[in-house]
């Protein structure tokens, strides 16, 4: 049975047939095989279906309860994980940090225990701390974690939708050439996308101020060996000057300058910034004839991408956000889906 | 140390007796009576021990001087829901040490003559011998001496602001000369905290991959050398505790080529574990998924490559680097069950000390004589002339000495700990060496009883 049947077949008690995943946590794109990506983003080709309905709705996660659990601020991912769950029926409850008992002290830890005794049923998790998801993944044992952006460790729900919106336009990934620029040393979003692309074999290269692509990036890899499967850098190339990183690229992926870093002074200037490392029509036209622009958001416009640019043909930036929506409603439905959940 | 009225005379049979002190490594039999060694010999006589005397079958086991470990924290007074010097003591017996010398990081902080006495006090019953390492600086801030004489009248046998480098170049330089006739060495960790303002864990692929703020090599070593280059200039003694990267090991054997009084220590734990540790896969560099961030790996000097700890067990073996302490950090589990950020450095090491360091002689990278002088030897060398008899088997001597297994294999469990801290990576894992029993002063302080009555391990 499809996604699409499985959906449209949910009875009223919120029964969908077949076991969806054995998945019960979604921490890093690391333990994805490229089967199970292409698995996700095809059930949520069927979600896009949904979501272009005149009546968003569908009673398939019904009877459960999913928590964004927020200790960073954030616009489309928390928004879009509302969203999703509604749109699936999933009762969703928002809670922040700074209008909860974290405010009072409240350790993870006691916090992830509360939500558990409630009988949540998924905690969709943000945080500054680079491995808080798997830390609650680890202590809760009746809770699916989503990790909803995690310190500069990972977005994987990003990557996905990021791969998504890739394969929407460029077809079959493989051999396709996808230039990441920006601060990369920061990203959560180019560190899942690296994964994401490299598994379903795309070459990917990346590219910014050299201070900020250091050198654990650009000599060893993120491995032991020089197999791609465990060490995708080995199979990704550095080339801080964009000029010739854009070369024949399909896709440019612009990263957030996270400004608020930029105290410690990674490079000298914004003005020396954007006249080496902005994405911009020029540029863009060193690459392939048809290729395209992504942005995770929030974006400095004019600094990461030219305006023009941004919101010019090529830009793929709000439709990445509408796919955002798709691939956690597939998310969702294959960790909280009756069925779903194996160990 | 506690003393008893009466101590029986106790003969250690059949045992392989390693003394590096002496240069003993053969079976032999050891008779202590009234606390010391009294003879050392291929067989001796059960008579000698009396009526109420007993024997100990080492048949198969190890006898060594007690180990010494001279970077220990206590955490009292002040932190006593981490550890205690009733409990880290108490450790110290499980893991063979016989002398443990408490750093000075409490609250309040060893920088006066009343903070000593009270740690003394407060050791006065503790199962092993605990000696008292005074700050450098006063209330260990990093901006003025410590009353350095006054402490060291006090007994204290080496100064030291460990858990903090003394950052100020000028305050290291005064430390170093003033301190030359006080006979302790300047103990110093070395890590420069600019160049690594948020780090976490060792800076390489691993930080790289798991997105978390790196500690790269250079922040130790460029303290290491700007403590060679004072020590030249000072003549003071200079004590690198906790050395981890292969660069320090490069610069310590050249300063001491070059005749600069300087000393380094190494971690058991940096002799063994590497930052893949951090994986979450006990060293599996392969390892994904929920287990990662491991926070019982984070470690100050952290975890590092595995050429880092080539280089290190390569000092050890050759001497660069004198003797092992085990910079035991004991926390409680709050400080542990966090994110990786938040979770305080340290592990607890006492316990499976003699386990980790057999790691690398089974592998024949250092061989047994050598590793165990430089647990006991090794660090009574650093502290000076007086620390000679309690690592020495010779008649005459404290008998203080360790009986261990080389070859027992057992799995840590945290839970058997006598530490309060069960913050260790390795729980669960199993180690090959065990100790069997542990003497201080001809009393057994602790003894693993199926070790002793099974004797042989082939």
């Amino acid at each position: 049975m499809t996604t699409r049947q499985a959906i449209e077949t949910a009875t009223a008690s919120g029964h969908v047939p077949g076991v969806v995943s054995q998945r019960r946590h979604v921490l890093d794109l690391d333990d994805f095989t490229a089967e199970e990506i292409t698995a996700v983003l095809d059930d949520a080709a069927a979600m896009r279906e949904v979501l272009s309905r005149d009546v968003k709705k569908v009673p398939t996660l019904r009877g459960k309860v999913v928590v964004t659990l927020f200790y960073e601020a954030s616009t489309r991912t928390r928004i879009s994980f509302e969203e999703a769950g509604k749109i699936l029926s999933a009762d969703v409850i928002n809670m922040t940090a700074t209008a909860s008992s974290v405010e009072k002290g409240e350790s993870l830890l006691n916090t992830g225990l509360t939500l558990q005794a409630m009988g949540v049923d998924a905690i969709v998790v943000r945080h500054p701390h680079s491995g808080a998801p798997h830390f609650l993944a680890r202590t809760l044992d009746s809770v699916s974690v989503i990790n909803a952006g995690d310190g500069a460790h990972a977005h994987p729900t990003q990557g996905l939708l990021d791969l998504y919106t890739a394969r929407e336009h460029l077809g079959d990934l493989a051999g396709r050439k996808v230039v990441i620029v920006g601060d990369v040393l920061h990203s959560r979003v180019a560190r899942s996308a690296v994964w994401g692309f490299a598994k379903l074999g795309a070459n990917v290269v990346l590219c910014g101020p050299p201070t900020l692509l250091p050198d654990p990036f650009t000599s060893a890899g993120w491995g032991p060996g020089d197999n791609g499967v465990h060490n995708p850098l080995a199979n990704v190339r550095i080339q801080p000057d964009l000029d010739a990183a854009i070369e024949g690229a399909d896709l440019v992926m612009a990263l957030r300058l996270q400004l608020e870093r930029q105290k410690v002074g990674f490079f000298p200037s914004m003005r020396e910034y954007i006249r080496r490392w902005q994405v911009n029509d020029a540029r863009m036209a060193r690459a392939n004839p048809d290729a395209l622009l992504m942005h995770p958001g929030p974006m400095n416009e004019g600094i990461e991408v030219s305006t023009a640019l941004a919101h010019g043909e090529r830009s793929l930036i709000e439709e990445q956000v509408t796919n955002g929506v798709a691939i956690r409603m597939a998310l969702l439905y294959q960790l909280v889906g009756s069925g779903a959940g194996g160990d | 140390m506690a003393t008893t009225n009466h101590i029986a005379p106790t003969l250690i049979a059949g045992g392989r007796v390693i003394d590096p002190a002496n240069g003993r490594d053969a079976v032999s039999d050891v008779l202590v009576s009234d606390g010391m060694v009294r003879e050392v010999a291929d067989r001796i006589p059960a008579e000698s021990i009396g009526e109420h005397g007993q024997v100990i079958n080492a048949t198969g086991l190890v006898v060594a001087p007690g180990f010494i470990d001279i970077h220990a924290h206590l955490r009292e007074p002040g932190y006593e829901y981490k550890e205690t010097i009733a409990s880290g003591a108490a450790a110290a017996a499980r893991g063979g040490f016989t002398t443990i010398c408490a750093m000075p990081n409490t609250d309040p902080a060893v920088d006066n003559e009343a903070v000593v006495e009270l740690v003394n006090r407060r050791a006065a019953d503790a199962a092993v011998r605990v000696r008292v390492i005074g700050c450098v600086s006063r209330n260990r801030a990093g901006h003025e001496l410590a009353d350095m004489e006054e402490l060291a009248s006090a007994g204290v046998v080496a100064f030291s602001d460990d858990g903090d480098p003394v950052h100020d170049a000028a305050l290291m330089r005064l430390a170093l000369t003033y301190s030359r006739d006080l006979g302790a060495p300047i103990s110093n960790h070395c890590q420069d905290h600019q160049l690594c303002p948020s780090g976490v864990m060792a800076e390489g692929w691993v930080s790289s991959r798991l997105g978390l703020p790196g500690i790269p090599a250079v922040a130790e070593e460029a303290m290491v050398a700007r403590d060679i280059a004072l020590a030249g200039l000072t003549g003071g003694r200079l004590h690198v505790a906790h050395l981890s990267t292969a660069g320090s090991v490069s610069m310590v054997r050249e300063a001491k080529e070059r005749g600069i009084a300087v000393t380094a220590e190494v971690c058991p734990h940096h002799l063994w574990l590497t930052d893949e540790w951090a994986l979450g896969g006990k060293g599996d560099a392969y390892a994904t998924g929920a287990m990662a961030y491991d926070t019982a790996t984070k470690v100050y000097p952290p975890l590092r490559s595995h050429a880092d700890v080539a280089a290190c067990l390569a000092g050890l073996a050759d001497g660069t680097i004198d003797c092992v302490a085990t910079d035991h950090a004991p926390h409680e589990r709050a400080s542990k069950e966090c994110t990786y950020n938040d979770a305080a450095f340290g592990i607890s090491v006492l316990e499976t000390a003699l386990g980790t360091l057999m790691a690398p002689v089974h592998r024949g990278s250092i061989d047994l004589t050598t590793m165990i002088e430089r647990l006991t030897a090794g660090p009574a060398r650093v502290l000076g002339d007086a620390f000679a008899p309690y690592a020495s088997l010779a008649p005459g001597t404290p008998a203080d000495l360790v009986i261990f297994d080389p070859n027992a294999r057992w799995t840590v469990d945290v839970n058997r700990f006598a530490s309060l801290g069960r913050n260790t990576p390795l729980d669960g894992v199993e180690l090959q060496g065990q100790v069997a029993a542990t003497m201080v002063g001809g009393r057994i302080v602790f003894e693993e009883e199926t070790l002793l009555k099974q004797g042989a391990h082939a």
